[in-house]
């Protein structure tokens, strides 16, 4: 049985609830692309990172072409569209000149990304002239606004779902910095109060537009031409923007795959304090491992989902039955049965809250005091109301006086006794880092704590390492110092390798992309004379000059013996000629002790019977 | 199989200091024999009492002496009746006199397996060692305790001493206690004997793991610091959940007379098409499929193997960091241990002199792990130092796992700082919190700590091996209760409540706490804390600002008929959202329209200005979202006009756009 990976950690009585304080979230965005397809979008180049030169066109397409990729997995119920305007052909709803909305069949406009759709999406540009064209909408002499239109369409396309629940947002690619440059007069004010007033209605309806400037090199993009106002940017913002804009374009090429999760409570605990005085927590999953997606089970001849059905068959008649209600142990000779409901019962050793045993200082907290992932908690006023005063007070004593709480957590499933650290708040960059409230961490019972360190210890003294060979130490650490270490800077190899093998095989790309492997040391840092010298001065003062790296070890009893069975099976296995017995099926009538001096020789393994002894061998022979 | 012999020898003390423990220590070794009889089945033990009436060993019945001592049990596997005699231990009446005790255990040990049997042997003490000890023959007892220890290293004996010491206060015997404590010292420095001091039944519950699992590393190799700098490790568990044993599925379908049943459940799995449930498909024509956006792709194994991620196994060194940069709340999963290749003096070395560094300058070390070839994922993780207290145990690290980017949920929660007064707490009771901080203090000094993981049984497995002894004498019986020295893991001392009562007291007088009345009348209560920005204005709250939650509860839950002073907006907004009749919208309108002539007809030098364009905006919003398109122009008019020299015009611009448009 395959488990939801969320599932895991998951407790049984769970809701998802906005609190009254937390912003409003919503569950998901729907974003419209809309794209520049001008001329000027094809004509322009920018310098790309291959020395090669890249079209404002191909710039766009590809970052959307990244960007949907990442959101396939990041954030599954999220939809798009991409809709091109200034084209020689339309494509819309609303049927306006010069906007023509890019879909595949089986999607609606605005719908999930699909494998398919991503898939044609890539390969746009070499059908685009064909299928789409490339034409200025905006000209001279002609009522023709085809930025307004595009505004209309993209409205249209998110007029779906509530602005509540969904977070509405339309991406504008363009390196046109004044759309309505070619018009002269009245003309000119005219449309661009229309197309003003046009973005102000979407903007009042919820959807945000956002500008991703494409600029060539020599020449800047100057927002304040135009769309300054669209976008309402005054003052600092303006002369921030562009940089900003080019950080936007960046970051939406390089995100990294990273399944999203809506922030929800996984159980609301009263906290018992004392004296009856208890307050009310939420607990939060702010650290859990990320598996791939959950797995579904398909038929590999029709590619149909399949679904698991269980039976129970008693292993003494054979009758097929209920699945039973009962379990049992084996215990001095008898069979001792318990009911489900007796083992929650047992388990059940306390009611389900936290209670407040008392402090303890920091320092008793041991770094092997660790079981599973930490839950968060945060307080709640929503059904008793004061709880959160009473947090914040016993947070803060417990921040200055180094303490952490240590309660006994009821959990029905797995009750525990843990200790509740207290976490300040930190800000970095204006963006929170560490949330304010408290870790709640599981702390083992005697049994859960293995005393491996004693495992090899005998009355002896064991080696030391002197104050020299410590200082040596320490000159390395100064060394080989990182410096902005952040626990989470590693993306996790194996799962982003995942990612793109999926992604590659779903879009039936050709080629395996390469992942690099972020976990890896960094070989150049390693290999600088200050390192390699700290590296060096440590290993002669503890290692000593002539160190030879196995010379030190005393080689185990065992394995000396197995060394001198293999060298001796070498010597022995020369004396038969085993081409010539197997060629004449003699193999057969040799002893298990004589086979085995083969398979010694040649390092396979010794295990099995006799056939599968001989099939080795003439495996390992080729034959 | 060597590894799963062994042979433990309980050496109980029963005299009459013991007696109120009496009823722990019988808990505490039953359930080590429970345990045995599931998991080591092979496993011999023997029970021997001293401070007993009478003297029962076969050493007084060769020499003499060595009296009060009395074997209870030869050493024999284990079996179902050991539990039952070590329930109702009996009660000594005579000083126990602990080292005889060892000594007749030792010569027990010996006599019965010499030097050649392979498996672990093993001595544990219990006792209060509060008992004199008699004068030997010759010498002094301290060289009699070294003659001890040499014979059971010779003979690779281990040896657990566990001394209760639950109420020492006003203990006469001093100098006993002294001088006991001392040789029990000796016994730790000359042989592998460990000596644990306990302070309470808790801890005696938790002081003698009653499962013990061989260790086996689960990484042998280099910790490479550098391509030229390798140091060789072991890498061990440290901690691992204990689980609840895997019960079997019971079927009671066998007749009662069937006396080789196994009443064993088999469970089978069939996979079935979702659209046509009549066709079974078997289990290796299935495909594993992973969704990607709506569809799911299926992907073979042999695919997946083919370019699946496959690092070579390895420990690499990453570097170093300061020990601050790793939050406590990082750590992943169970904890594992590096310590130096055992008999490698120079590792060893090398171990502790980065270790020590460590520790001395607060840094911890990011690794790089594949424990094994072939494994699919790396894992990275810190190291931070143990540095050993016993000279006769090497300096190790502890290795706990770190998140991946993947792994870490970016939630976002309101600053403290920004929540309401009256929920911050005031000085008097953040005092009444300090104090409650420092009084309720698990770790008193110079008593033993509160508590300790170390030493805390595990009471839902300790319940479960009660009630399977419970069931084994009557089949139905109910799950025990709790005993009392359990129940001080479950539930807070009251010992210790007793003591810090005053500062409890002034606590919970300090803060009041109320059950919210408004919840089951509408859930949407907090709707009104919304920022007014926020684009759903459905709210149906009271008339009260922010600041009143706390006295919320006397008003009846009331729908806005009329717009307020304090929260005009969100009146507002809650008026036009009421479906109950179209009116009301007109109504709120004409309202709002009134409201703000008068915030600017009773504005003195313009200081409600700022307050009047906000009601402006919102009521503009109010009407494109009812589109109610009102004529608002003769109003922006007479508003223009009095902003004419503020400094709000830039608000202004925007509502000028929108008449223009409209």
């Amino acid at each position: 049985m395959e488990l939801d990976p969320d599932d895991v950690f998951r407790d049984d009585d769970e809701e998802s609830d906005n609190e009254f304080y937390q912003e409003h979230e919503a569950t998901k965005e729907y974003v419209v692309y809309l794209v520049d397809a001008s001329p000027k979008m094809f004509s322009t180049t920018c310098p790309a990172e291959d020395q090669t030169d890249e079209t404002h066109f191909h710039i766009a397409v590809s970052c959307i072409a990244q960007s949907l990729k990442t959101q396939i997995i990041n954030r599954l119920y999220d939809e798009v569209a991409i809709c091109f305007f200034n084209t020689r052909k339309k494509k819309n709803l609303q049927d306006l000149n010069g906007v023509f909305v890019f879909n595949v069949a089986e999607r609606e406009q605005l719908d999930r990304p699909t494998a398919r759709f991503i898939k044609e999406f890539d390969h746009i540009e070499e059908s685009f002239e064909k299928e789409i064209g490339s034409q200025y909408g905006i000209v001279s002499g002609s009522r023709e606004n085809s930025l307004y239109n595009a505004l209309w369409v993209a409205q249209g396309l998110l007029r779906k779902g509530s602005s509540k629940t969904a977070d509405k947002r339309i991406l504008l690619f363009t390196n046109e910095d004044d759309p309505f440059g070619s018009i002269k007069g009245a003309a000119k004010n005219d449309m661009t109060r229309t197309t003003m007033q046009r973005a102000k209605d979407a903007q009042d309806l919820g959807i945000s537009i956002e500008l991703l400037p494409l600029s060539p090199p020599d020449e800047e993009f100057k927002v304040s031409h135009f769309y300054a106002d669209m976008i309402g940017l005054e003052g600092d913002d303006l002369a921030l923007f562009m940089p900003s804009a080019g950080q936007k374009l960046e970051d939406m090429k390089d995100q990294l795959r990273k399944r999203m999760f809506s922030k929800r409570i996984v159980k609301r605990i009263s906290f018992i304090i004392a004296n009856g005085l208890s307050i009310e927590l939420n607990t939060y999953a702010l650290i859990r491992p990320t598996v791939p997606g959950a797995i579904t089970w398909l038929d590999s001849v029709t590619n149909h989902p399949l679904k698991t059905e269980r039976s129970f068959i008693c292993a003494d008649t054979g009758a097929l039955m209920q699945e039973p209600a009962k379990r049992f142990q084996p215990y001095k000779g008898e069979n001792i049965k318990f009911s489900v409901q007796e083992l929650s019962e047992i388990k059940r050793v306390s009611t389900g809250h936290l209670r407040l045993h008392g402090f303890k200082p920091l320092s008793y907290l041991k770094d092997y005091h660790n079981l599973r992932p930490s839950t968060f908690v945060f307080p709640s006023d929503k059904e008793v109301v004061g709880s959160t005063c009473i947090f914040i007070a016993l947070h803060r004593s417990m921040l200055r006086l180094n303490r952490f709480a240590v309660a006994f957590y009821g959990n029905p499933s797995n009750p525990r006794l843990v200790a509740l650290v207290a976490q300040d708040e930190i800000v970095r960059a204006g963006g929170q880092v560490e949330p304010p409230g408290m870790h709640m961490i599981y702390l083992p019972y005697s049994d859960d704590i293995r005393p491996v360190e004693e495992l090899h210890s005998d009355t002896d003294a064991v080696p030391r390492a002197s104050d020299d060979e410590v200082k040596k130490a320490a000159a390395l650490m100064k060394r080989i110092d990182l410096k902005d270490f952040s626990v989470c800077q590693f993306a996790n190899p194996s799962l982003q390798r995942h990612y793109a093998v999926l992604q590659a095989l779903a879009l039936e790309e050709d080629d395996m992309p390469e992942i690099k492997d972020e976990t890896v040391p960094d070989e150049e840092g390693m290999a600088r004379p200050g390192v390699v010298k700290a590296v060096e001065e440590f290993k002669l003062s503890v290692y000593g000059d002539n160190y030879d790296e196995e010379g030190d070890v005393k080689v185990s009893e065992a394995s000396r013996k197995r060394k001198a069975a293999t060298e001796n099976a070498a010597k022995e296995c020369a004396n038969y000629d085993w081409a010539d017995l197997a060629d004449k099926g003699k193999l057969k009538e040799m002893t298990v002790q004589e086979l085995k001096l083969y398979l010694m020789a040649h390092n396979l393994s010794t295990t099995g019977r006799k056939e599968t002894l001989i099939s080795r061998i003439l495996t390992h022979m080729g034959k | 199989m060597a590894r799963t012999r062994e042979a433990l020898l309980l050496l109980l003390d029963v005299s009459p200091s013991m007696h109120s423990v009496l009823p722990d220590v019988e808990k505490l070794c039953s359930r080590l024999i429970q345990k045995k009889l599931i998991y080591g089945k092979n496993h011999e033990v023997g029970v021997i009492l001293f401070g007993t009436e009478e003297t029962e060993n076969e050493l007084t019945k060769e020499v003499g002496g060595y009296e009060h001592v009395k074997v209870l049990q030869d050493i024999k596997v284990v079996d179902g009746h050991l539990v039952q005699s070590l329930k109702h231990l009996p009660q000594g009446t005579c000083a126990g006199d602990f080292l005889d005790a060892i000594v007749v255990g030792v010569d027990m040990l010996i006599k019965k397996y010499g030097e050649t049997y392979k498996g672990k042997k093993h001595l544990c003490l219990i006792t209060d060692a509060l008992c004199p000890l008699k004068d030997p023959d010759v010498g002094t007892k301290e060289d009699q305790v070294s003659t001890i220890a040499r014979q059971m290293v010779a003979f690779g004996l281990r040896m657990k001493n566990i001394v209760v010491r639950a109420s020492l206060s006003g203990e006469p015997h001093m100098r006993v206690i002294i001088e006991n404590d001392n040789l029990l010292n000796i016994f730790s420095k000359k042989s592998s004997a460990k000596t644990l001091f306990v302070d309470s039944t808790t801890s005696l519950r938790g002081a003698r793991k009653t499962r013990d699992i061989s260790p086996v590393t689960i990484f042998r190799g280099d910790l490479e610091l550098s391509e030229k700098m390798k140091i060789k490790v072991w890498v061990y568990k440290k901690t691992g959940e204990e689980k609840f044993p895997t019960l079997k599925k019971y079927s009671d379908k066998a007749p009662s007379t069937d006396k080789f049943a196994t009443h064993e459940v088999k469970v089978d799995y069939e996979y079935k098409s979702v659209e046509d449930p009549s066709k079974v498909v078997p289990p290796e024509q299935r495909i594993k499929g992973y969704r990607y956006g709506p569809q799911v792709v299926p992907i073979s194994s042999a695919e997946w193997e083919a370019v699946k991620f496959k690092p070579e196994k390895s420990v690499k060194l990453l570097g170093f960091t300061d020990a601050s940069n790793i939050l406590r709340h990082y750590y992943m999963k169970d904890v594992n241990l590096f310590i130096a290749e055992p008999g490698n003096s120079r590792a060893t070395v090398a171990v502790s002199a980065l270790a020590r560094a460590m520790k001395e300058m607060n840094k911890v070390a990011i690794v790089r792990c594949v424990w094994r070839q072939g494994q699919q994922s790396v894992v990275v993780g810190v190291l931070t130092p143990n540095v050993s207290e016993k000279i006769n145990i090497p300096d190790s690290f502890y290795f706990n796992v770190l998140p991946f980017a993947e792994d870490v949920r970016e939630f976002q929660f309101p600053s403290f700082s920004k929540f309401p007064v009256s929920w911050q707490p005031n000085e008097q009771q953040q005092e009444a919190a300090d104090n409650l901080v420092k009084m309720l203090d698990l770790a008193p000094s110079g008593k033993g700590e509160i508590l300790q993981p170390e030493l805390t049984p595990n009471p839902a497995l300790e319940r479960f091996y009660h009630h399977l002894e419970l069931k084994s004498e009557h089949q139905d019986a109910a799950p025990p209760p709790l005993d009392d020295s359990l129940k001080k893991i479950t539930e807070p001392d009251p010992t210790l409540l007793a003591e810090s009562q005053s500062a409890i007291d002034a606590f919970c007088g300090q803060f009041v706490i109320k059950e919210n009345p408004k919840l089951k009348k509408s859930t949407r209560r907090f709707l009104r804390e919304k920022p007014s920005g926020s684009d759903e204005p459905n709210g149906d709250g009271s008339v009260s600002d922010a600041q009143a939650v706390n006295s919320m509860e006397s008003k009846p839950v009331v729908t806005v008929d009329k717009i307020g002073d304090l929260t005009p907006i969100q009146d507002f907004e809650a008026m036009m959202s009421r479906r109950d009749c179209p009116d009301w919208v007109d109504k709120a309108i004409e309202d709002m329209k009134n409201k703000i002539f008068g915030l600017l007809e009773n504005s003195n030098e313009g200081i409600n200005y700022p307050k009047a364009v906000e009601l402006l905006v919102a009521l503009r919003k109010g009407c494109i979202l009812e589109q109610v398109y009102l004529s608002v122009s003769f109003f922006l008019l007479w508003f223009a006009f009095a902003f004419w020299d503020n400094s709000c015009l830039n608000d202004m611009s925007s509502i000028v756009t929108f008449s223009y448009a409209s």
